[in-house]
């Protein structure tokens, strides 16, 4: 739920980092905070336990500076990955704007990746929300890894796409980051959409920006 | 279902709801009242400058209310409509507004919890109107950023995440 405030001329936006526990979430914000220009950031607040894993999320607002008069402002959250921390996990996706699921391409993750998906599907809806009509991307991070599982397993498993329902939409759609794939399709009659995805090794930072910077193109767009 | 709403602060939103937050400060001798909306935004603030991170403050407050919410249900209680942070010099008081917005009173020894409770009890009424209004006129809907903005939030996005 994007905020304009014209009193103090800001727009913020909340983007929830979503996925299954030791996935990367953090690095990814971690990479962000350290490679965003310092007069673009705010303190980043990680509410961890003793041993770095998030107990109720990390957070870190970016600055994209003055837009037409409005300082224009993105809330960064991530929720801490454990299946049972679903509590802190629902409160976190309160008001947001767009998501990142972070999925695990290890092989042997792919059993806690679709568990998460599937959870967050559930919490969004019992906010009254539709992932399907909102903001969302899927990175598939630790891509470096040689147990990664190949891109179309995970696609297959992650983001088969749905049902097209509204008849505006269905004409086919090219996906902008790559090349020969499409986000929206006919497939035997059927028009199907999927979401976005990127691959990644956050620790490097590989991927992370390019992730960040198609969530907030989507988000901004939501605003006009 | 829906896909995320938004909604707006206009410019008389902020000034009745000045007014009321500068009331409430004289009255309970004070030092500063923020609004935050439940979702972690700053939407408003009066009194002496905090000296503190609001960005960071409006986070940690809106997930400080949510867990007590929570923690209400759990005891079969519908909500926990107030919350009190008690520090050695400063403390916090924070009130429910309409159920979307959090108004949180940071104050010192120079004032009681009583009288601070006392006298935000007197404005969450007309704060809960003025809000309850805004989101009425956020669901009829309303015009959003101007023309040209979003093309120069993307050329934003893409020199400061990289193209």
């Amino acid at each position: 739920m994007s905020l304009i405030n014209y009193a103090s001329r800001e727009i913020n936006c909340k983007l929830v980092y979503y996925g299954p526990g030791l996935g990367g979430k953090t690095t990814n914000l971690e990479y962000i905070y350290e490679k965003v220009a310092p007069a673009s950031k705010g303190k980043m607040i990680s509410l961890a336990t003793e041993t770095e894993r998030t107990l109720f999320f990390d957070f870190l607002p970016v600055d994209l500076g003055t837009i037409r008069g409005f300082k224009t402002r993105f809330h960064l959250y991530t929720v801490p990955g454990q299946v049972y921390y679903n509590a802190s996990r629902k409160l976190i996706l309160k008001g947001v704007d767009g998501v990142v699921f972070v999925a695990d391409s290890q092989m042997e993750r792919m059993e806690a990746n679709v568990e998460s998906m599937q959870n967050l599907y559930d919490n969004m809806t019992q906010h009254g929300l539709d992932l399907t009509r909102l903001p969302f991307i899927i990175q598939y991070n630790k891509r470096d890894l040689p147990n990664a599982a190949p891109l179309p397993q995970l696609q297959e498993s992650l983001n088969p796409g749905w049902q097209v329902e509204d008849p505006a939409r269905m004409r086919p759609q090219a996906d902008p980051n790559r090349q020969g794939e499409m986000l929206i399709q006919e497939v035997d009659g059927i028009w199907v959409e999927r979401v976005p995805y990127f691959e990644a090794v956050a620790l490097r930072g590989d991927g992370v920006f390019d992730t960040l910077r198609a969530i907030s193109k989507l988000v901004l767009k939501t605003l006009g | 279902m829906s896909g995320a709403s938004s909604w707006s602060f206009r410019e008389e939103d902020a000034g009745k709801i000045g007014i009321l937050l500068n009331g409430l400060l004289r009255e309970a001798n004070a030092r500063t009242a923020l609004l935050v909306d439940r979702t972690g935004q700053m939407l408003a603030t009066a009194g002496e400058e905090p000296r503190f991170d609001p960005v960071a403050f409006a986070s940690l407050t809106a997930a400080d209310f949510s867990a007590n919410d929570q923690l209400a249900r759990m005891l079969g209680e519908n909500e926990f409509a107030a919350l009190f942070h008690q520090g050695e010099k400063d403390s916090l008081y924070l009130a429910d507004v309409a159920r979307r917005v959090i108004l949180v009173v940071l104050f010192d020894n120079r004032t009681t919890l009583g009288l601070v409770k006392l006298r935000v009890r007197n404005v969450q009424e007309e704060l809960s109107a003025i809000f309850i209004a805004m989101f009425a006129r956020e669901a009829a809907g309303e015009r959003r950023v101007e023309s040209g903005f979003l093309g120069e939030a993307e050329d934003e996005i893409d020199k400061l995440f990289g193209s």
